[in-house]
């Protein structure tokens, strides 16, 4: 098809092919899965099915890792 | 008579040191690697943030602290609710390292002081989920207890605001909390020298969570020594049983035989 879709990670538009999957959103960001966590419309994905979700136009997209911290305020 | 040692044991692992060291203000990975190394900790708190997709940094903290070494303790820093707190929570365990939260829902951010009341909640349910919940807490023996009752591994009662450096401020219900519970106390939140992580455990916490007083150091290096070197020199007096205060003097060498 070679068409595009738009879709939110961490609250930045991104526009993507479609068909696109998870495992290759994050490939294209130069994030390796066994560092981070995912959140797709407030669901969490299993790390093994990265390579099987496809995202759809409008998906919503958390993608958290671990940082330095101790406690306290938000980061700015 | 000497006070009976009971190991370090959360969730079925011992740990030989009983300091918890934070991951916060460092000037680098590498500064914040060699405190670690430093402060003898064997469990290290993490915080959960939102991957940087647009200046995506190839170096992460888990690089530095490896967490095939060090146990690692995500936390729900910032979080503000309970709701906020159970999502981070189930976030950090889907990293796929650990199923250990330290449970922090602050309630101002003027105090950072914890909101008990939504920290109980989140503590309920994340336990039926599954998860070693470590609440950060008022130093309060009633909410200490409730939390042991609502299945928390252990409970955190603060000893001043975080990040304040002030010390343990009320030693008095720290000793409370000790008695009320029977899981491990950790100090978590405002010591901020060494003397003061020796005080906390000559009060017979089983350990303390710090980041700031080694971090904000001038020299956060020597400083996290200094640290291992209080909490166990505040460990060991604690265990042999402080001599009784009084209030005259009494002569250490013997009267007689004095040269006349």
């Amino acid at each position: 098809m070679g068409g595009a879709m738009q879709i939110e990670v961490n609250s930045v538009k991104k526009e993507l092919l479609l068909d696109t999957t998870l495992q290759e959103l994050l490939t294209q960001l130069n994030i390796v899965p066994e560092r981070v966590a995912v959140e797709l419309n407030l669901t969490i994905i299993n790390r093994n099915q990265f390579d099987q979700v496809l995202l759809k136009e409008g998906d919503r997209l958390e993608i958290i890792n671990f940082v330095g911290g101790g406690r306290g305020p938000r980061r700015s | 008579m000497a006070i009976m040692n009971r190991p370090f044991i959360i969730d079925g692992v011992e740990f030989q040191s009983r300091l918890i060291v934070g991951t916060g203000k460092y000037a680098s990975f590498e500064e914040n690697k060699r405190a670690v190394i430093a402060s003898g900790a064997e469990c290290v708190t993490v915080a959960v943030r939102r991957v940087n997709i647009l200046d995506h940094a190839s170096e992460n903290l888990l690089d530095y602290i490896d967490p095939k070494i060090y146990k690692i303790l995500p936390n729900t820093a910032g979080c503000y609710t309970a709701e906020e707190a159970i999502r981070t929570a189930r976030l950090a365990r889907s990293a796929g390292i650990t199923n250990w939260v330290k449970l922090e829902v602050i309630g101002d951010p003027k105090t950072l002081l914890p909101d008990n009341e939504a920290t109980l909640e989140a503590t309920r349910v994340l336990v039926k989920e599954g998860f070693v919940v470590f609440p950060y807490v008022s130093d309060d023996p009633i909410m200490a207890k409730k939390l042991q009752d609502a299945g928390a591994a252990v409970v955190m009662p603060l000893a001043a605001p975080i990040g304040s450096g002030l010390g343990i401020r009320n030693p008095y219900n720290i000793e409370l909390i000790l008695e009320a519970v029977s899981i491990p106390v950790i100090v978590d939140a405002g010591v901020g020298t060494a003397s003061d992580a020796a005080v906390a455990m000559e009060l017979g916490c089983d350990g303390i969570l710090m980041n700031t007083a080694i971090a904000g150091a001038q020299n956060p290096i020597q400083m996290a020594e200094a640290m291992n070197y209080g909490v166990k020199a505040g460990r060991m007096a604690y265990l042999s049983g402080r001599m009784p205060k009084k209030r005259y003097a009494q002569a250490s060498s013997p009267i007689e035989g004095m040269i006349e």
